[in-house]
């Protein structure tokens, strides 16, 4: 793993800086605007912050709240890692590390335990967190009720009132219908026994490491314009029925590279007869496990076929 | 095949490359220039800068060449560079009516004291495609006509057709300048209800063709209430931008924009309080954005609904729905994030799906075997009693 980490910060010297923007491009106004609501979202755990969401030079959708919650408290000592769906090789990861290499020139890892912060998008990494490391969350809709509500202006009146009958009766109807709460992610949550709210579209997997997490967990919905936090070790409880207990995704399978059993698994279609095989959707956790001597189906003694490794590890290789 | 799923950097950069290349074209043919851009597509300039809040024609022909001519793509990379520009000053409040008109028209009126200018205008031309202009040999040199007419110099203030209604109260007035109040989409986060002037801030940004949309919805009967909506005035020219540093303490022109500025009456039923009298509604672009303008006035009218106590009843009067859908960045961003790779979610849906089909079938194998056994009973039942079969 070590050699990975030396050919990430290689690039990170290697790319030049960008002149002509300030340190993480926002300038510090702005970044002051941001910690400002951070903090007050610390301050009230789920409660969902207005803040002047800027444009950012990548889309909205592309992860613009995280980025600008990540430009606001990152520092020269700060290692970033940046996870998209669990990989660090995703585009979009690619993307947005390679941004903050450009306008900070802090050092990147694709390591959970050398990160100091991690923004992801959809997933939380496998590894568990300490009070190291501060997560940040990138959030399409932050509003857990807008599936039941559509306008922000009904919304924000039912938070304050804590007027969150919708949401149970969605979940009843669930188990009505269907014999069990049919949400796979953006499984809603209530911290602190207060604000009822979306832990972005992690899968419900997830869910259960955001309960008494050592590591500040921080939201940024850029489009919409919204901060919030879950404090470190804060009660994050999964919405459920006594009868009727929150449980996660359990696979058959295991991972076909480091044969986890405990790790959310990817399916991946192999060939055209529909084949399939599953690996872990937290990479780095794959390789870890790799490294230390586990192996799955698909690596066993005659080695991984050329057409199952990444793209960077072939260039680790070479 | 595990690598089908990943992008890597280098996959990321060959993209890059590649745009570039498909951007720059045939290179036999010459590179298009930024300043051809800003001459001779003034029109997309014009949008660029409207939709991308920052006045700077170069910056936005050069939007256009790096976007390859994507409108959006251009106003997002406009907007991206203005996002962290700082702010010196706030300026006085552009003053229209003294502004250099290069075209002004009055739908409501025949004449009107000023003249009616029709200015560079596509109004009267007749859409043919003019095959001339495909003949890179010809020489447009066209020049501007000049005026014969005796025109009044070019000078103090050109009035608005609409004062005078409003001298009679036949048209309500624009309420006083409060220009030190007026806030800042760009600054605070937007809360509903908006004020006015929030509101006329996010529709001057907002998308041409849904700004568009939401008018043309209010003139084919999607509104609550207002006649049929005049073009009062519509005005094109030059205006100077005033600031008043604080170490001078007066003003100090710092140079000048083209815009257009667009009212709109119709006629307002009146309440309680108001009597009945003409209502308006405003809208300004930078540059020439004609349609955008009258589009904007008309759905600046229709969301005046609360203020007018009018029922809302139509999308174009649902403040919420027209505020929070009409920027064009944040609506391309929210729906092209879907070619982001989205498989974790995906496979909690698989994973969903395949629970919901297998209760599915075993409901449908429940249903079945009922309705086997209930035929069964009959079929027992009536082969048990055939007398009554010939009773009946």
């Amino acid at each position: 793993m070590n050699h990975t980490i030396n050919t990430t910060q290689k690039t990170a010297n290697a790319t030049p800086l960008e002149t002509g923007y300030n340190f993480a491009f926002l300038d510090e106004q702005t970044k002051r605007m941001v910690r400002r609501a951070t903090l007050k979202a610390v301050a009230i755990p789920g409660y969902q912050v207005p803040f002047a969401s800027r444009e950012m030079p990548m889309p909205y959708g592309w992860g613009t709240g995280g980025i600008q919650l990540t430009a606001s408290i990152i520092g020269q000592q700060d290692t970033l890692k940046v996870t998209d769906q669990g990989a660090d090789d995703t585009t979009n990861a690619v993307s947005i590390r390679s941004f903050f290499q450009r306008t900070t020139g802090v050092a990147t890892t694709e390591e959970t335990n050398k990160a100091t912060l991690i923004q992801t998008r959809h997933r939380i990494p496998e590894q568990p967190l300490t009070e190291d490391h501060i997560l940040v969350y990138q959030v399409p809709i932050p509003e857990p009720l807008r599936w039941m509500e559509p306008r922000e202006t009904e919304t924000r009146k039912m938070h304050a009132h804590e007027e969150y009958g919708v949401m149970h009766v969605k979940l009843y109807e669930d188990i009505a219908h269907h014999g069990h709460i049919a949400t796979s992610f953006d499984y809603p949550v209530q911290i602190a026994g207060r604000y009822i709210m979306s832990p972005s579209p992690i899968p419900k997997f997830d869910n259960p490491k955001m309960d008494n997490c050592p590591a500040l967990q921080i939201f940024g919905a850029g489009r919409e314009q919204r901060i919030y936090a879950i404090p470190p070790y804060t009660n994050v409880h999964s919405l459920d029925f006594e009868d009727h207990p929150f449980s996660v995704q359990t696979w058959d399978e295991v991972c076909g590279l480091c044969g986890a059993e405990d790790s959310y698994l990817d399916e991946i279609i192999l060939d055209n007869e529909g084949n399939r095989m599953f690996v872990c959707s937290d990479s780095n956790y794959c390789q870890q496990r790799l490294k230390a001597g586990h192996a799955g189906a698909m690596t066993a003694p005659q080695g991984q076929p050329a057409a199952t490794r990444t793209e960077s590890n072939e260039e680790n290789n070479a | 095949m595990y690598v089908a799923v990943k992008g890597g950097e280098k996959a990321i950069a060959n993209a890059h490359q590649y745009l570039a290349a498909e951007r720059r074209g045939d290179t036999a043919l010459p590179e298009l220039t930024v300043s051809q851009i800003k001459e001779q597509m003034r029109l997309a300039v014009d949008r660029v800068m409207t939709e991308g809040s920052l006045y700077d024609p170069e910056l936005a022909a050069l939007a256009l060449k790096q976007a390859r001519g994507d409108s959006i793509e251009a106003i997002f990379l406009l907007r991206a560079y203005r996002t962290t520009l700082p702010r010196f000053y706030t300026s006085a409040p552009i003053n229209t009516s003294v502004m250099q008109i290069t075209r002004r028209i009055s739908a409501a009126f025949k004449d009107m004291p000023g003249g009616q200018m029709l200015g560079p205008t596509f109004d009267y031309t007749h859409r043919l495609l003019d095959f001339s202009l495909a003949d890179e040999n010809t020489k447009n040199n066209v020049t501007p006509p000049t005026c014969n007419e005796d025109v009044p110099a070019t000078c103090d203030e050109t009035p608005r057709i609409l004062d005078f209604l409003q001298n009679d109260e036949l048209v309500e007035g624009v309420g006083s300048a409060e220009s030190h109040q007026v806030g800042d989409i760009t600054r605070e986060p937007l809360e509903l209800p908006a004020g006015r002037d929030i509101r006329l801030q996010k529709l001057t940004r907002a998308d041409e063709g849904f700004v568009l949309a939401m008018g043309y919805s209010t003139q084919r009967g999607f509104k609550n209430s207002g006649g049929h909506p005049f073009a009062g005035e519509i005005r094109t020219g030059d205006v100077s931008i005033e600031v008043t540093p604080e170490e001078l303490g007066f003003p100090v022109t710092i140079g000048s924009i083209t815009v257009t500025e667009s009212e709109i009456v119709s006629i307002y039923d009146g309440s309680e309080e108001t009597p009945p009298q003409f209502s308006r509604g405003y809208g300004i672009t930078f540059g020439s954005g004609e349609r955008k303008a009258i589009s904007m006035a008309l759905v600046d009218r229709a969301l005046r609904c609360r203020e007018l106590q009018e029922d809302i009843i139509a999308p174009a009067q649902d403040e919420e729905f027209v505020l929070m859908h009409s920027d064009n960045i944040e609506a391309t961003g929210f729906v092209e994030h879907l070619k982001l790779p989205h498989h974790v979610d995906f496979q909690s849906e698989l994973d969903i799906l395949r629970r919901l089909r297998s209760n599915w079938a075993k409901c449908k194998a429940k249903r079945e075997e009922i309705e086997r056994n209930t035929q069964k009973e009959q079929k027992i039942r009536q082969s048990g009693t055939p007398e009554i079969k010939g009773a009946a």
